[in-house]
This record gives structure tokens, sequence and C-alpha cells, in this order.
């Protein structure tokens, strides 16, 4: 009899081509402050804030097949959070992020425990429904949030006693606390765990019949991604130092999702790329498109459903794997 | 012992009395067939027992117990297990993805967030690919299959729950003969802790695996008794084709 190990061929003969090319970019991604510009870095740490909230959202999107058009939410309230914390307690790390984590968590299962009720455009309807309730209560809290001014004059980062007040030392910050965040996703995503999400992505009435209770996989699924999202939301707080109703809104959910999709959802890091071309198009190019920004990215989206069905993510695939074929 | 009991279960569409007042009495241990023409109402019986139908009337227990009440994974935990007529697998994963997937809950540690080998779950999925002919299809996508290795593969995903109760609906169909033979001989081979049910038009399969023989027809049981006195009963065979011509009981059933 084979051993499990051949039979795993095809997936470990890729496998260290993907880490060697993970640790290349992390190491690249490393260097970015001693090379480029503060401005440019602070570019890509917000693209790796924002990168952080769509891998969140693939756990669900990709992962679970459960596409959130309220992620935001979760962002939004780590950020606010933070934010709070920063101001009226201590700045000191890593406080603010495990309170950003936290506050996201809940907040995922205080309304998760509604919306992993139900699935494909219901769990759509429902989740950008309560994102929308959680925006409302964001711009009406004025006490906490400071409505629609924001939460502004937040003080930096301390890291032991010392505020990160440079871009480059910030920017390192934000990395670290990415690259922590993703790894844990990855785990997850490999975990037994991880397999029963796709399990219930793939076909649910059969997982209920082979004895597992979708609900429970979905709801610890959403709560993990609301973790996450409220991570990420904490670090937009010590990134920019400010935090608004837009960074909790609509925009901002539905441009983590379109991340997801033209980046390759199921992949976690195909998300990362489509964030890097969301975060790039809507600041970086977007001063200067005159404002078509979100022009131009439903361009983007439209040319990547058509051409690119799997996303960025779907173009390292072609080589290893062929979809598989419907026989009749 | 009884593994399976029946209490006057029915289930209506409408109008329609898909299965009526059926009493069903199945020994533990047992090899058991369940056959019928055409919407006799064998799969929705099937999904009666399993829970993923509710039940309009009656009662159904499970080794004594009532789990009329219970969720179908709720019963699957208890030891039901079940394919379905039209398979129904995990297409984009992987042929061991997919009885890994059953075999993790008994074998495994299904809830948990970190990476984990499973050895256990993993030894049990490759006796199943073996034992099912599909050892040389494990990475293959479930979705590139054939029919007949999808049946087969449903039959390992189904084993790989370790159930009490298995619930076979039509396993042999699209099947080529010499599948067929494996599968009898796998159902044969089963412990003695494993009950069987067994819907199956192929009738030649039905009387070599089974038992005793119940008869379905328009949702009410006709007759149940051993293979022999199946065989001969005159209003199976009228009941079956409208005809009481014997050798036409033996042609392969129609189109699910
Ligand atoms: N979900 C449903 N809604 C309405 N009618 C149904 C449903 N499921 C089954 N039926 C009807 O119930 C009757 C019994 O169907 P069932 O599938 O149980 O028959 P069967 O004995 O398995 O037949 P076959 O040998 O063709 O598989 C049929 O008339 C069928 O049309
Ligand atoms: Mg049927």
């Amino acid at each position: 009899m084979s051993t499990p190990a051949d039979a795993e061929t095809v997936t470990t003969r890729t496998r260290p081509v993907g880490a060697a090319i993970g640790l290349l970019v992390v190491v690249g991604l490393a260097l970015v402050p001693l090379f480029v510009a503060p401005y440019e870095t602070t570019i890509i740490g917000r693209i790796l804030i924002f990168a952080l909230l769509a891998v969140s959202l693939d756990l669900l999107v990709g992962i679970t097949g459960l596409p959130s058009l309220g992620h935001a939410a979760y962002f939004g309230i780590g950020a606010y959070t933070a934010g709070w914390l920063t101001i009226n307690v201590t700045a000191e790390a890593p406080i603010p992020l495990l309170a950003a984590a936290g506050a996201g968590a809940l907040a995922a299962a205080a309304t998760g425990w509604l919306a992993v009720r139900s699935g494909g455009i219901f769990f759509l309807m429902l989740t950008l429904a309560i994102g929308e309730l959680i925006f409302q209560l964001a711009q009406s809290w004025e006490s906490v949030t400071g409505g629609s001014n924001g939460l502004y004059g937040i003080p930096a980062v301390q890291l032991a006693g010392s505020p990160l007040v440079l871009a480059g030392l910030r920017y390192w910050y934000v990395l670290a606390v990415f690259l922590i965040g993703y790894a844990v996703l990855r785990l997850v995503s490999a975990s037994p765990f991880g397999a029963v999400l796709r399990g219930i992505r793939d076909n649910e009435p059969r997982m209920r019949s082979l004895g597992y209770s979708p609900f429970r996989y979905k709801l610890v699924a959403f709560v993990l991604a609301g973790a996450v999202a409220g991570l990420a939301g904490g670090l937009l707080t010590a990134q920019q130092r400010l935090v608004t109703t837009a960074d909790l809104g609509f925009t901002t959910a539905a441009l983590a999702l379109l991340a997801v999709v033209i980046g390759g959802a199921g992949t976690l890091w195909g998300p990362c790329l489509g964030a890097a071309l969301v975060v790039l198009i809507r600041d970086a190019l977007g001063p200067r498109l005159d404002g078509h920004g979100p022009l131009v990215l439903g361009l983007v989206f439209i040319l990547t459903v058509y051409l690119l069905p799997r996303g960025f993510a779907g173009l390292a695939g072609l080589r290893f794997r062929r979809r598989p074929a419907e026989p009749a | 012992m009884t593994a399976l009991e029946l209490r006057g279960v029915g289930r209506q569409f409408g109008a329609l009395r898909a299965v009526d007042d059926v009493d069903l009495t199945v020994a533990a241990g047992t090899r058991h067939g369940l056959i019928g023409p055409n919407g006799a109402g064998k799969s929705t019986l099937f999904k009666l027992i399993a829970g993923t139908l509710r039940v309009s009337a009656g009662s159904v227990l499970l080794a004594g117990r009532d789990v009329t009440g219970l969720r179908e994974s709720q019963r699957a935990r208890l030891g039901i297990s079940q394919t379905l007529q039209h398979s129904s697998l995990f297409l984009p994963l992987s042929v061991q993805q997919n009885v890994l997937l059953a075999a993790q809950r008994r074998h495994g540690n299904p809830g948990s967030l970190w990476p984990r080998r499973q050895a256990a779950a993993r030894d049990r999925m490759g006796e199943l690919l073996a034992a099912v002919g599909l050892s040389t299809r494990r990475s293959a996508p479930a979705g590139d299959l054939s029919h007949g290795e999808r049946r087969q593969l449903e039959i390992a995903v189904a084993l790989a729950c370790e159930p009490s109760l298995l619930l076979l609906d039509e396993p042999a169909a699209g099947m080529s003969p010499a599948e067929g033979d494996r599968l009898v001989e796998l159902v044969q081979a089963l412990p003695r802790e494993v009950t069987v049910l067994i819907v199956e038009h192929d009738l030649d399969v039905v009387f070599r695996v089974a038992e005793s023989v119940t008869v379905l027809h328009l949702g009410q049981v006709l007759l149940t008794g051993s293979p022999s006195q199946v065989r001969e009963s005159a209003s199976v065979r009228e009941a079956y084709l409208g005809t009481a011509d014997r050798a036409e009981l033996f042609v392969q059933g129609g189109p699910g």
C-alpha cells in the first residue's frame, strides 16, 4: 500500500517553491524602510493593513463560502477601540491591538450567531445590513467615536515606553503584526478545522450527514475573521492615528471583498495581492485619476472576473492544477 | 437486538404519500435489502431514517432509542451513515480529503485550529481507499472521477464515519460489473457490528448481499421476507412490472 506521503507529492512538490517565494517577499518587505522613501513606505504599510483585512475576509469568503459585505464593521470596531484606548488609557503596545482584536471578535460573535444561519445571497444581504447598522451606530455615538468628525489626535503607539513616530519603525510594527495575523490564518486554514470549513463550502448538506454541525464551525470562523479584522483595524489606528466612519463603511467592506475576489478567493495570499492593487488604485493613483479611482477599480474587477475567474492566484495555479471537469 | 425500527412512518409531499405507514424492524448485524419499482419511496424512506427529511407521521428508533426528533447530524453521530442515490461529494477536494473529512470526525480532531497529522484518520482513509480500489486516485479532485469511481468514493466516505447502521441507496448504479462485484465483496466483508440496509435496482446484487428483503410499492410495505420468498412472490412480480413474467424481474433498473 502506498504511504500517505507519496499521495501528497502533488502538493509537497509545490510547497518548497511557495515557501521560498514567501520568504523572499517577507525579506523584501522587511527591507522596505531602508530603501524606500517614507511616503511610499506608508503606502506599503497601508497595503499590509488592508491585506490583513482581506485575508481575514478570505477565511469567510474563500474557505467557508460565506461572502460578507459587512466585514469592515469589525475592522472599524477594532480601529475605534484601539483609538479610544490609546487616547484614554494607554498607548503601550500591544494593549490597544489586543483590545481591538477582542472587540472585533465580540462584535462578530454578537452578530455572527444570526448571520451564519443563512448562506449565499442571504448572507450577503444580512452582513450588508449588519454593517450598515454598525456604521449608523458609529456615526451617532459621538461621545466615543467622534461622530462624523472621527477620532483624531490619537497619540503614537509606544513600544516599551518609547513612541513609534518614525515612519520606518511604525512600518516594521505594522509588518510584524501583519505577519502574525497572516500566520494565524494560514495555520487555521491548514488545520482539521480548516478542512471542515472547506467541506461546508463545497457541500454543507453532506457535512451534516457526516455528523458535523455546520453552524458551530461557521460561527467560530466568523468570530475568528472578526478578531483578525479587528486586529487590522487596531493597526490602522497605529498607522494613521485617525479613525473615521469611512473605515467601517460600505465602501471599505466592498473594496475588501473586491480584493479577495480579484486576488483569488480561498488562497489567503491571493487576496494580499488584490489588496495591494486596490490600495494602489485608490490611494496612490486615485488623486492622479481625478477621482475616477472607483471607476478604474470597477473595470479591473470586471476584467478579472472575465479573464481570471480564480483571480491572480489562478495564474499561479494553472501550472499544477486543472480545474476538475464535470463529467455528465 | 434491533438496529432499526420504524413505526408507522409516513411522509407526504403535498397530496402524494411518498412513504405511507411503514413498519419495519431490522435486527442488528443483518444485511437487509429494500426493493421496489421507481417512485416506490425507497430513497424517501432512507432520508426519513437518516433525518435528511422529517417524517410526517410515525417514529424512527435507532438501537431502541427514539431519534425522530433528532437532526441529521445528531443521528449521524449516533451511527447512521448513508450514501445517496445521486452522488453527494466534495467535488473540488481531493479524493483523500473527501474520505478524511469523514474519518477525522471519528479518528481525528475535527475541532482543532492547529494543523495536525491525524495519523489514525489517515490510516483509516488509506485502508478504505484501498478497499474501494481508489488508492491510485487519491490526489485527484473528486470532480475528476468517473461515475463509477464516484460511487466507490461515496462508499468509502460513508464507511469512514464508522457507522453502526449503513444505508446504501443504489450503490451499484453506474458501476461496471467488476466494480459491482467488488462492492458486493466489500459489503459481505463488513464486520457484523455494521447493520446494512441496501436499496438496489440490480436484484442480482440485492440477492447476493441481503439476508432479508422488504418490497416497497407506492410507499407501502408489500412484503418482507427471505430473498427466496420475495423471488417466488407473484404480487411482487406484479407490483414491479405489472407482469407475471419472472425473467423481467432481473433486468437492470431504470434511471433513478
Ligand atoms: N422532495 C420531493 N418533493 C416532492 N415529491 C418528491 C420529493 N422526493 C420524492 N418525491 C416523490 O416521492 C415519490 C417517491 O420518490 P423516491 O425518490 O423515494 O422513490 P424511489 O423508490 O427512490 O424511486 P427510484 O427507484 O426511482 O429511485 C416519487 O413519486 C417522487 O416523485
Ligand atoms: Mg431512489
